[in-house]
């Protein structure tokens, strides 16, 4: 297969700029073998975080042509051939070196996220009945692998820098995995609307977009969230009182 | 005096996959202050990647499953190798740590009546892995994860160890560098737990990622530990062959477990001429027969040779290769599109359809894969007591992959992630009660920090040495090539010599840059452990001259009754590898009554 061009962000802190690296490329590549590559033969010191490789560990995320995605699913034969494929790190978290950015935001936010507080058991063994049904709805948000890429998209942590006040799409799904957990007994509707600020989330869906696991983080995650709040913290009085006084 | 960041624990584990995290745990929940390191980010260790499922016998699909039934299959699976009272553990304790998991919060796919559902495997008699579609090792390290964090572990991330301390004869540290800043950080402890994994990044195809360079191994063989059936590494049957970039990449056996059948070039299911004299009986003998198993008559029929153990479907593939008959880019077809209807494939397997559509443009709901043996798991690994997974070395301790004995000559499938849970809580319990017994934390003397941190730095002083990716990639090739899935003297004399070139090559990486986040650097460090495990496996190939289970050779091609509960024992002596062969403990009659004449 032919050459191709590869226009990498390479720096530390404040600084760096993009640089090419022309590459002999194989059948099947994907971004990923290409950054390997060009570490193996030209970069040794070129920084990328990597583990399975198939899509399973979100540990590659970037971005690419200005895409959030990782970089291990993504085929070099969807790109033409003939134009520089560029790949930055994510923009949403300070950057470390080269492609690799500072996530640890993301695990302290995770620390602080109510945990999982399970209903007694059903049975005196100690064990639950739940059927499949019951857990299929919390399975689908536990499909997420943190690879931080809808986090990286939306623009209250991207642009408005809100990391202060706003737990991120990652984050309200990981709720929503556990306010759909079936056993699950704690209460996170004060904590998701003072802390969390799920009502920065305005549902332009970019974070359904970048998904790789397909998860419909903003229909079938954040909205019955928002509505699960606006439910609790609705008082009648109060909205009567505000509309009298104007 | 080179500056290192300082902290002190009670406990410290490397190394963060299911074993280390049910570990730190356990640690924890004893009262101990606990550090956990880990190489990745947390949560992206190989655990995340298991697929199939947590073999334990819960009972809840087939009633007359119990923990003898289980500890026969897993004896028999490791061709009786195993250290028995390991076996015994496990199969006792797997069903109470799966029931933890779910208290703590996963969702396993349920039975018909509420209950965790349990899909077949190779090797097991029963339906036993309490799965979630084909992401199980997701689901457990998640959940083990979160439980971490909420019982105030404190975890260190992307912090690759290199050297344990040993005071006075025992591991009482570990010194390590920030991969971010390429700081060094000494970690004082009273115990230390390895959970490092594998090492299957010393061969070309292997479904393991830039983490398993066998850092464990090496750490506890440096540390003066003992290391036993370092010559057993499995193959696992599937992987993906083609396109190149993605060779090596695992199939999970649930492909198997939900129906799906192996095929030659000529349209044979193959399986059925390669049954051992050992199962005979046991397994399906016509393709009616199997495929009435796969559609649910699983009391009246047999299962399908497919699910013969590891060891031997890899054989069977490397076989039907060999003479031609292998799929067009040298592996097998594995086929379930003509066995289940797209709808329950991609309910059942996701990732795989996922995976096979993104990586290979096969829609496997319509087409066959194309598969073949990838190095996946090293049976081998730190001799520990059963009961404490005590190593050799006092104040050390191993769980998981890094851990020798439980699975003998080959591991069945599922059974890992059950290991990793009752083993991980097991060596976190020894650790807190052997911490609570020692006073003072030692002074580690300055010189042992000294002297490793400027082995570690050496490279930067060799701009323009030796291309240390290149040296690895050299490495992987002469593994694949003269230690693979069957081995003879003369690849392993080969192997040998290659392995000594090798060691001088890396005695001269070079590497430019900074000591931040410098992936060539760190790849100069991780040669050394590579380099370390790989002489153990090779050694230990070259020792035992038969074959048996993962372990086999050409020019010794049957299982020999003299080499029988003995194994194989590596330790550092001086500067020189010392190998020994010593038998195992005697299994007690009763037991061997259950694996002889059933539960």
């Amino acid at each position: 297969m032919a050459k191709r061009v590869f226009r990498l962000f390479r720096g530390q802190g404040n600084t760096g700029q993009l640089v090419d690296y022309e590459l002999e490329c194989d059948e099947g590549m994907v971004v990923l073998d290409a950054v390997h590559r060009i570490q193996a033969e030209q970069a040794p010191d070129l920084a990328c975080r990597w583990n399975c490789k198939a899509g399973k560990c979100g540990s590659c995320s970037a971005e690419i042509n200005g895409k959030p995605r990782l970089m291990c699913m993504t085929r070099l034969s969807d790109y033409p051939p003939d134009r520089p494929i560029t790949i930055t790190p994510m923009k949403a978290f300070p950057l470390i070196k080269d492609l690799v950015t500072d996530v640890s935001w993301n695990y302290e936010v995770n620390r602080r996220l109510p945990e999982f507080k399970p209903r007694p058991p059903d049975f005196p063994d100690g064990s639950w009945r739940m059927y499949q049904y019951e857990v299929e709805r919390a399975q689908e948000f536990r499909k997420c692998i943190e690879c931080f890429l809808c986090q990286d998209v939306c623009h209250v942590l991207r642009t408005h820098r809100k990391h202060d006040e706003f737990i991120g799409p990652a984050f309200l799904t990981r709720a929503a995995a556990y306010e759909t957990h079936p056993l699950d007994t704690n209460d996170r509707a004060t904590y998701l609307k003072e802390q969390g600020g799920i009502g920065y989330c305005n549902i332009t869906k970019c974070c359904t977009e970048v998904c790789p696991e397909s998860i419909a983080i903003t229909d079938n995650a954040i909205i019955p969230l928002k509505e699960r709040v606006v439910d609790r913290h609705y008082d009648p009085l109060r909205a009567i009182v505000r509309l009298l006084k104007g | 005096m080179i500056e290192v960041q300082r902290h002190e624990h009670d406990v410290i584990v490397i190394g963060a996959g299911g074993a280390g995290l049910r570990a730190a745990i356990e640690a924890s929940l004893q009262g101990c202050r606990v550090a956990l390191i880990c190489k990745s980010l947390l949560g992206k260790a190989h655990t995340v990647m298991a697929e199939g499922g947590a073999a334990a016998a819960l009972g809840n699909v087939f009633p007359e499953d119990n923990w003898k039934v289980h500890f026969r299959d897993t004896m028999r699976g490791g061709k009786m190798h195993n250290n028995w009272r390991m076996a015994m553990i496990h199969a006792q304790e797997a069903p109470d740590r799966i029931r933890e998991l779910e208290a703590w919060g996963a969702l396993f796919d349920r039975t018909a009546d509420g209950r965790i559902n349990q899909r077949p495997f190779g090797g097991h008699t029963y339906s036993r892995l309490a799965h979630v579609g084909d992401r199980t090792g997701l689901e457990m390290i998640r959940v083990l994860q979160d439980k971490a964090v909420h019982c105030g572990v404190d975890v260190f991330m992307e912090c690759t160890v290199i050297k344990l301390a040993v005071v006075d004869g025992k591991v009482c540290g570990a010194l390590g560098y920030w991969r971010e800043s390429g700081r060094f950080v000494l970690f004082r402890a009273h115990a230390v737990v390895l959970a490092t994994g594998g090492i299957g990044k010393a061969w070309a195809i292997t479904s393991n990622s830039w983490e398993y360079t066998g850092d464990g191994h090496a750490l506890a063989y440096d540390a003066g530990a003992e290391l036993i059936d370092m010559e057993f590494v499995q193959f696992h049957p599937t992987g993906m062959v083609w396109p190149p970039s993605v060779r090596g990449i695992l199939v999970t056996e649930g492909v198997r477990g939900e129906g799906g059948v192996l095929l030659n070039n000529q349209g044979r299911r193959f399986m059925f001429d390669y049954m051992p004299e050992m199962y005979r009986g046991d397994f399906a003998e016509t393709e009616e027969e199997a495929d009435a198993w796969v559609t649910g008559d699983r009391k009246k029929n047999r299962r399908p040779p497919e699910l013969l153990t590891r060891d031997v479907v890899s054989k069977a593939i490397v076989a039907e290769v060999k003479a031609g008959r292998g799929s067009p880019h040298g592996g097998v077809f594995l086929d379930i599109a003509s066995k289940r209807d797209p709808e329950y494939i991609k309910k059942k397997l996701p990732s795989m359809y996922h995976q096979f559509k993104e990586l290979a443009g096969v829609d496997i709901t319509k087409e066959p894969m194309e598969v073949g043996p990838t190095v996946h798991y090293v049976m081998g690994g730190v001799k520990v007591d059963p009961e404490t997974q005590a190593a050799t070395v006092p104040g050390l301790f191993a769980a998981g992959e890094v851990a020798g004995g439980m699975h003998g000559a080959n591991r069945l499938g599922g059974n890992s992630l059950s290991d990793l849970l009752v083993f991980g809580r097991r060596a976190g319990l020894g650790a807190a009660e052997y911490a609570k017994r020692q006073g003072r934390l030692p002074e580690i003397p300055q010189n042992l920090v000294n002297e490793t941190v400027e082995w570690a730095l050496a490279p930067f002083e060799r701009s323009g040495g030796e291309n240390p990716y290149q040296v690895q990639e050299d490495l992987r090739r002469t593994m694949q090539e003269n230690c693979g899935i069957v081995r003879d003297q003369a690849g392993l004399e080969q192997a040998l010599a290659d392995l000594a070139k090798l060691k001088e090559r890396a005695m001269r990486t070079g590497i430019t840059g900074s000591r931040e986040y410098n992936p060539g650097w760190h790849t100069c460090l991780d040669l050394h452990s590579q380099l370390t495990v790989a002489e153990m496996v090779v050694r230990s190939c070259m020792e035992r001259k038969e074959s048996r289970g993962a372990h086999t050779r050409f020019d010794y091609p049957d299982s020999d009754p003299n080499w029988e509960r003995k194994e194989v024992v590596v330790r550092r002596d001086g500067d020189r590898m010392e190998v020994k062969v010593v038998p195992q403990p005697e299994i007690p009659e009763e037991l061997m009554t259950i694996i002889k004449e059933g539960a």
